[in-house]
């Protein structure tokens, strides 16, 4: 596609009389703890669709984004912001009020999905696959004791199990908890980065990410990528420093388990009522069960991320993806005949 | 987290995302992506307080008369500014470096001076032409974190001495000495900050530096003096360096990122002869010379301006934010932090309750809007958890203060929920970062 396919004809005025502009609007940054990863994605994401030949801005998000795009009114606006307010649904709802075209999720089902245990219900309602979790308050664990919560919880689900933040990204906060005495800092590690702790039974077996994307004609899985990070566990620097983690596209499953990583995949995406792009991170354990551990909806697209990976193992070309992921956007936003 | 064999048993042949993963150096080893690292990215931002970096504050610079002598530069000498030059460096700078460090009650010859990328390349030259794999470097503890990250890429072992309210503990040198010696090891120098020490804000006391001196002469080792800060004292005239009582078991390293420009990159290494030599070898192997054009607008701006007259002012501005951050820390911070008061430089050293790690609760800070340097950073070996570097010399007085403020909030939550978990509670990741783990503004 050409830049001028960017803008459609006829695209709606929104609150502002101003005319739709043609160019690209790529957010990167903003003040999540992801910000570093976005600026990465955010670049890499704007030199593709130059590639293709749009006309693409790139900025952070800041006080005077309102203004911009009142007065600018770009084509369309690509969110490559990780973490809150990118993928909690915030800067979606802005835009919008603001009528301007976006790629992704709509706000209601990025809120959905970027809560881990909201989503894990949802899908699990699906008949997914999720692991056995609980989700807790920092202020259960000190109203109630945090020694008796905590052995409840290893009771529960035993170890080694997993804890997360309930709402963050890029392994941010997370930890193998291996044994008892390792929880307390565990948990003090999760509740940094926020003020709400998911423990899930940890599930061992290949790790798989499963992009989905939607270029307007229907969702669709793109090859999985199996991750096998050199320390076993794939934590912030397992994915960020280029050489730390073998990445396997296709990964090596047979053509069962290739079906189903995608249905996983697919069905999480539809469930939790996502659009234009996720990534679905799964296990496949031993017995051949797919296990759904969460979605993203501003998936990474840095040198070391799996998306664009497995963008090019499919045979396809990353500028061309996002391009089509743009007009996609367009396309929706324009009048109806 | 993959731990079991793949569903059908395949070889793996996945892509590493980088070609030459098998091909670096054993000193790169630690070299990796960091979820402290990443969360300075937020720091930068304006609506986050950092007492973070530490970068100079340069506002009071006289761009005028600095453009003007650039200009000047340019019409006058243009050809040789904009020409490689000595390796050794500009000759009229290094008289004139010498003026400089008459202050200090240093006497030393033009022809004994190196001057340097800044003094962090002058760490990185000393360390190249002493340091072997293995050989041990003793630095106070903390220590700077880009000279940590120095010693860690030439694969020396740090050992850390212990320092006071006074600096370097004298007894705790010879015992240090001792310990690794009898471990058969060979110690190279000892890398110490006297004045305003980065990351402590210790200066170190008169009557220890001539017993510092001594054990170092009885045991012949060679002291790396780095003195960055050492007119940026607030009372007082500068303190004596080590070099000015021992030319010939001292390197002394100096910079004028803190009095002048740190963009210029211009510092230097005084040393004995032979030493020099070499540094200058090291530094053509390097950077064939110290540029050029820096050099000469240094020296452009030394001869043209009232510099002492400069650092005067910057001296009042920095106590202005030294006493703001003393203010804000007695009126905010939880009774059971502790902290120094430092008399120059840029940094306030701050103990922090037992049991919370200023490493696990930067998260919070950054989402409080404020960010410091966990004290993991400035020690080899994993300690300094449980304190943290805050800078004041960037920030106004207004926003240190409410830097302190937001601080003192994210700490007091920090030590609820340590209470709820166990203040004991070990924290993960702890391991590995030292050098590293810091605002790009500090490793420049």
């Amino acid at each position: 596609m050409s830049g001028d396919d960017v803008t459609p004809s006829g695209t709606t005025d929104g609150p502002t009389s101003a005319p739709p502009g043609r160019q690209v609007l790529v957010l990167a940054g903003g003040l999540s703890h992801e910000r570093d990863v976005s600026l990465r994605s955010g670049r890499r994401v704007a030199e593709a669709l130059r590639g293709s030949g749009l006309e693409v801005v790139e900025r952070d998000v800041d006080g005077s984004l309102l203004a911009q795009l009142r007065e600018e009114r770009p084509a369309c606006v690509v969110p490559m912001l990780h973490g809150e307010t990118g993928e909690d649904g915030a800067i979606r709802e802005v835009l919008e009020l603001l009528s301007v075209p976006y790629v992704g999720a709509p706000p209601a089902a990025c809120r959905t999905a970027f809560d881990k245990p909201v989503a894990k219900a949802v899908v699990a309602r699906a008949g997914l696959d999720t692991p056995e979790s609980v989700c807790l308050p920092h202020e259960t664990f000190r109203e109630l004791g945090a020694a008796e919560v905590m052995a409840a919880l290893v009771s529960r689900l035993g170890l080694p199990l997993m804890v997360k933040p309930a709402r963050s990204g890029s392994a941010l906060g997370c930890s193998v908890v291996r044994s008892a005495e390792e929880l307390p800092a565990a948990m003090v590690g999760a509740f940094a980065y926020g003020d709400v702790a998911l423990l899930e039974r940890f599930v061992e077996g290949l790790e798989v990410a499963v992009p989905v994307i939607d270029d307007g004609s229907g969702p669709r899985a793109l090859p999985a990528v199996a991750i096998r990070p050199d320390g076993g566990v794939y934590d912030y620097t397992a994915r960020y420093t280029a050489g730390s983690t073998e990445f396997t596209t296709p990964a090596p499953l047979d053509a069962e388990l290739t079906a189903e990583v995608a249905r996983v995949a697919l069905t999480a995406h539809e469930v939790l009522g996502l659009r234009d792009v996720s990534r679905s991170d799964l296990i496949v354990d031993a017995d051949r069960r797919v296990w759904f551990l969460e979605v993203n909806v501003a998936p990474g697209f840095t040198e070391t991320s799996t998306v664009p990976l497995a963008i090019q193992a499919a045979g396809l070309d990353l500028g061309k993806v996002c391009a089509s992921l743009v007009q996609a956007a367009v396309a929706r936003s324009s009048p109806q005949e | 987290m993959d731990n079991t064999p793949a569903p059908r048993d395949t070889p793996r042949s996945g892509t590493r995302l980088d070609s030459y993963v098998d091909r670096y150096a054993a000193r790169t080893a630690g070299m990796t992506a960091s979820e402290i690292r990443a969360l300075f990215a937020v720091a930068s931002r304006p609506e986050v307080v950092s007492l973070a970096g530490g970068m100079p504050n340069i506002s009071g610079l006289p761009l005028d008369v600095v453009g003007n002598a650039i200009g000047d530069l340019i019409a006058a000498n243009g050809p040789v500014a904009l020409q490689y030059g000595s390796g050794q460096g500009d000759p009229r700078l290094r008289e004139q470096i010498c003026e400089v460090m008459r202050l200090e009650g240093i006497d030393a010859h033009p022809d004994d001076v190196v001057v340097t990328v800044g003094s962090q390349q002058a760490v990185d030259l000393v360390t190249r032409i002493f340091c072997d794999p293995g050989d041990v470097v003793l630095c106070e503890a903390p220590s700077y974190v880009g000279a940590l990250g120095v010693f860690k890429s030439f694969q020396c072992d740090v050992v850390h001495i212990e320092m006071d309210a006074d600096g370097l503990v004298p007894e705790a040198l010879e015992q240090a000495i001792t310990t690794v010696r009898a471990a058969g090891k060979t110690i190279k120098f000892l890398y110490t900050i006297p004045n305003f020490h980065n990351p402590a804000g210790i200066t170190l006391a008169p009557e220890r530096r001539p017993q510092v001196l001594e054990i170092c002469r009885r045991h012949d080792i060679l002291v790396l003096e780095d003195n960055p800060y050492g007119l940026l004292g607030f009372d007082g005239d500068p303190k004596r360096a080590l070099r000015a009582d021992e030319a010939e078991g001292v390197i002394y390293l100096g910079s004028f990122s803190k009095t002048f420009s740190p963009g210029m990159r211009v510092g230097w290494a005084l040393a004995p002869h032979a030493v020099r030599e070499k540094l200058v070898l090291a530094q053509e192997s390097a950077t064939l010379c110290p540029p050029s054009f820096s050099q000469m607008a240094v020296s452009a701006y030394l001869t043209t301006h009232d510099w002492q007259g400069q650092i005067k002012q910057m001296r009042e501005m920095y106590r202005e934010r030294r006493d703001a951050m003393m203010d804000a820390l007695r009126d905010y911070m939880p009774a059971s932090c502790a902290w120094n008061e430092p008399d120059g430089g840029f940094f306030v050293w701050v103990t922090l309750p037992p049991g919370i790690d200023a490493k696990a609760m930067l998260p919070r800070a950054v989402t409080a809007r404020v960010a410091y340097v966990p004290g993991t950073a400035f020690f080899a070996d994993g300690f300094g958890s449980g304190s943290m570097r805050l800078s004041f010399c960037y920030p106004t007085p207004e926003r240190i203060r409410e830097g302190v403020r937001r601080l003192a909030g994210v700490l007091e939550a920090e030590m609820e929920l340590r209470e709820t978990f166990g203040a004991g509670a070990p924290t993960r990741g702890l391991e590995g970062r030292s050098g590293y783990d810091a605002p790009s503004s500090d490793l420049s």
